[in-house]
């Protein structure tokens, strides 16, 4: 017999909730326990009292599943609201990186190029490597990660997905 | 010292919130909470014998009062026995609140005698929980614990209190955080614009069926009522779930019986058919949809339901309403008006058509024991003979449940108590003793099979000790029955480890603890059985012999659609394909 599977697709979803013991595990746990995806997620507390965390999470599934992730993290009590991004419109995607690159000469003179074509910086360097920090949506960094690869590409660090609605609208 | 402990802030917060009865077992992280328990007069303590007889006497006492059960349990084993009983208040809506011990704050992580993750392990299958880690807290976190358990979509809230907070005083300075917070706040009401459009959709149909679920029961006996009087006004067919048995009176001519796999062929033969459904409080689960892409094809959906995340899960509907199942149909009911209902008559005839074919009909006898008596006539003249009692009816899983839900007619809500959503055998003793003590006058009976009822047998001493009056009525086939009649249809007869072998003498245990044990062998002495347990003014256990052939029909076999219904009388001997053999 055959295990059956769906076409997805890519939702980002911003959600805020109480920031207590084990809500994160709370909700990775959801995510388990019924199936879903977690490609990335973030979580940082954005209130002056640290009250309130936002978590940014990066899933795919099929619409009928992506409806289902949307209504079960709603159930859960901490969270206070969760918002698709990907279904609300225009929004922005952004994710930090760092990456170690190591390498001699005409190579390394090449990653320095490329780093500054992408406008990455430079945070650490030896005469033998560097560590670049870059910001951007995640495809810009899959293709400087690609490009570093053929250069001496050591170690990558990634932060996540973090998303925002474009436009005047909280979210 | 007159200052409060966390152990004395938690019974005083439980007398708050109305608690009448504690369901528990004490233990070492415990005995501070035990130790403000005794001699308390405000709160009784019912000692069960193994914690998840705690937890299903707690589902009992809910399911039969409509108020919240409490359990109180120690850490480690006592919380880990306890969890069954939490997933199955998870599944099926139970309000219930669990109070379990825990080692010291200072011991926490450190693998300590009897200790156990009860956050973590229970994290899935409660709608909250709480590790209070500071008394101050106590007496919020128990208020927003009630209202969460017993609002919105009820469920089981567990909170975790570690052994040093239950015997420490609140530090005056520190004010809790929750008291403030009022974060749970559950949609109640549909709009204006959903009520209409639903109105026009049910007023315009042609074949309308409503097909209510437990929600309608956890709504309160007001949903139930309303329920009625919106059938009333639509004259529409209704059917009811396995949980929802009872939100309408099962004599009604228009109440179908029960739907899904071991339901009326009326009942799903009008499902299938119907052009308008409306779903009141019930989920579309895989007992009762059958084969989904063949569920109910050409009817256009409303789907009522508290739970958001239930509407459009398996099956997608056309209009979904979030809110109280009572609310709703207030709100239904008031925007009907004076409207006059759609002549139904030829969708009425069509269903007679399908009643005629008697689909509850059985042998009159077994074909391999033709002198002892067939189950289906065993519940038929329990309820003969103990209806006007009104009785509350539990049930343990198999298929004396699935025959209980069959052939035991239910009028009111209330008086069912059975696990539907996780199927849980040996909830059915204690569910009638959690159920007996809420309601000392009812006659309370626990129809059960010979395999389940020894999973929470120990509970017999429980019923003694609180002089409970609970009738176990088991029907003994001497075979774990649903899992002999699934390996008759799908692994051609083997039988593999489903008979019950080396049972013990129900009559001689009954009587070991102290209750009355009735034995009944022959059809002539049925009645006779039956009276005799009633006329007992006491706990009795019947241990009535039944034929071990039959088999639980109507049924929907694995992966089939609601029309693809196996009859009595049908051929169901065979094997099956690995499609159908994956699903449960």
């Amino acid at each position: 017999m055959k295990i059956a599977t769906a076409a997805s697709e890519r939702h980002v979803l911003a959600v805020t909730v109480d920031n207590e013991p084990g809500i994160l595990a709370k909700i990775t746990g959801l995510f388990t326990a019924r199936g879903y995806n977690i490609d990335s997620l973030t979580v940082a507390d954005i209130s002056d009292d640290h009250a309130v965390s936002r978590i940014t999470i990066v899933t795919n599934g099929p619409p009928q599943v992506i409806d289902q992730i949307e209504t079960q993290l709603e159930r859960l009590v901490p969270v206070h609201k969760v918002v698709d991004l990907t279904a609300a419109g225009p929004h922005v995607e952004r994710e930090l990186a760092l990456i170690k690159v190591a390498g001699k000469g005409e190579m390394r003179v090449e990653a320095l190029r490329i780093a500054e074509l992408f406008r990455a910086k430079v945070v650490d360097t030896t005469t033998q490597s560097f560590v670049f920090e870059l910001t951007g949506a995640p495809d810009k960094i899959d293709s400087f990660i690609a490009l570093m690869r053929e250069l001496g590409l050591v170690s990558v660090g990634r932060s996540g997905v973090v998303g925002m609605m474009r436009g005047l609208k909280s979210v | 010292m007159s200052q409060p402990s966390g152990a004395a802030i938690l019974v005083q917060g439980l007398i708050d919130q109305g608690v009448e009865f504690v369901f528990g077992y004490p233990g070492g992280a415990v005995l501070p909470i035990y130790d403000e328990l005794f001699g308390d007069e405000r709160i009784r303590h019912i000692l069960v014998r193994h914690e998840a007889g705690a937890g299903h006497a707690a589902e009992g006492y809910a399911r039969a009062t409509g108020k919240p059960g409490v359990v109180l349990v120690t850490s480690g084993p006592g919380a880990t026995n306890a969890v069954t009983a939490i997933a199955d208040a998870y599944m099926d809506s139970i309000p219930m609140i669990v109070l379990t011990g825990q080692v010291p704050t200072s011991l926490i992580g450190t693998d300590a005698f009897q200790e156990a993750d009860t956050i973590g392990i229970t994290r899935h299958c409660t709608k909250h929980n709480y590790l209070v880690k500071d008394p101050a807290d106590l007496a919020a976190t128990i208020e927003e614990a009630f209202r969460i358990a017993t609002t919105g979509r009820p469920g089981p809230v567990v909170i975790d209190i570690p052994k040093d907070v239950q015997i420490a005083v609140p530090s005056q300075s520190r004010a809790s955080k929750l008291t403030a917070t009022h974060r749970y706040a559950p949609q109640m009401v549909a709009s204006a614009e959903q009520i209409a459009e639903a109105l026009e959709m049910i007023a315009n149909a042609e074949r309308p069926i409503l097909y209510t679920g437990g929600g309608v029961i956890n709504s309160g006996p007001e949903a139930s009522e309303l329920l009625r009087q919106f059938q009333d006004l639509t004259q529409s067919p209704i059917t009811s779930t396995l949980m929802g048995l009872g939100c309408f009176p099962s004599t009604h001519p228009d109440f179908l019986g029960m739907l899904g796999m071991h339901g009326t062929y009326e009942a799903n033969m009008a499902m299938n058919r119907c052009d308008v459904m409306v779903c009141i409080g019930a989920r579309f689960d895989d007992r009762v949809t059958g084969r989904l892409d063949a569920f109910s094809p050409d009817s256009k959906k409303i789907h009522i339901d508290i739970d958001r995340s239930s509407i459009n899960k398996t099956v997608p509907v056309d209009l979904g309403i979030v809110g109280d199942c009572a609310a709703v149909l207030g709100q239904l009911i008031a925007a009907w008006g004076e409207r006059k209902p759609q002549d139904l008559g030829e969708w009425k005839a069509r269903i007679a058509g399908w009643r005629a074919r008697e689909c509850l009909a059985y042998p009159e006898k077994s074909a391999k024991h033709p002198d002892m008596i067939m189950p289906q006539r065993a519940i038929e003249r329990l309820h003969a003979l103990t209806r006007h009692k009104e009785p509350i009816v539990s049930t343990e899983v198999g298929q004396h449940q699935m025959w209980a839900a069959q052939y035991y007619g239910f009028e009111s809500p209330n008086k069912w108590l059975t696990s539907g959503g996780l199927g849980t055998m040996g909830y059915g003793m204690p569910a009638a003793i959690g159920a007996q003590l809420g309601c000392p006058d009812a006659l309370v009976i626990d129809i059960a099979g010979e395999a389940s009822i020894q999973m929470n047998i120990q509970e017999l001493g429980t019923a003694s000790q609180y002089r409970l009056p609970v009738k176990v009525f088991i029907l003994n086939n001497e075979y774990m029955g649903m899992v002999r009649q699934w390996q008759e249809l799908t692994y051609e007869s083997r039988y593999s480890n489903s008979y019950s072998d080396s049972l013990p003498d129900f009559v001689a245990l009954a009587e070991a603890y102290g209750w009355k044990g009735i034995r009944i062998e022959r059809p002539e002495d049925l009645d006779a059985g039956i009276l005799a347990m009633m006329e007992h003014d006491g706990p009795v256990i019947v241990d009535c012999c039944v034929a071990s052939d039959a088999n639980c029909l109507p049924m929907i076999p694995s992966g089939a659609a609601h029309t693809d219904m196996i009859l009595y009388g049908d051929r169901v001997d065979g094997t099956m394909d690995d499609e159908a053999k994956a699903l449960v």
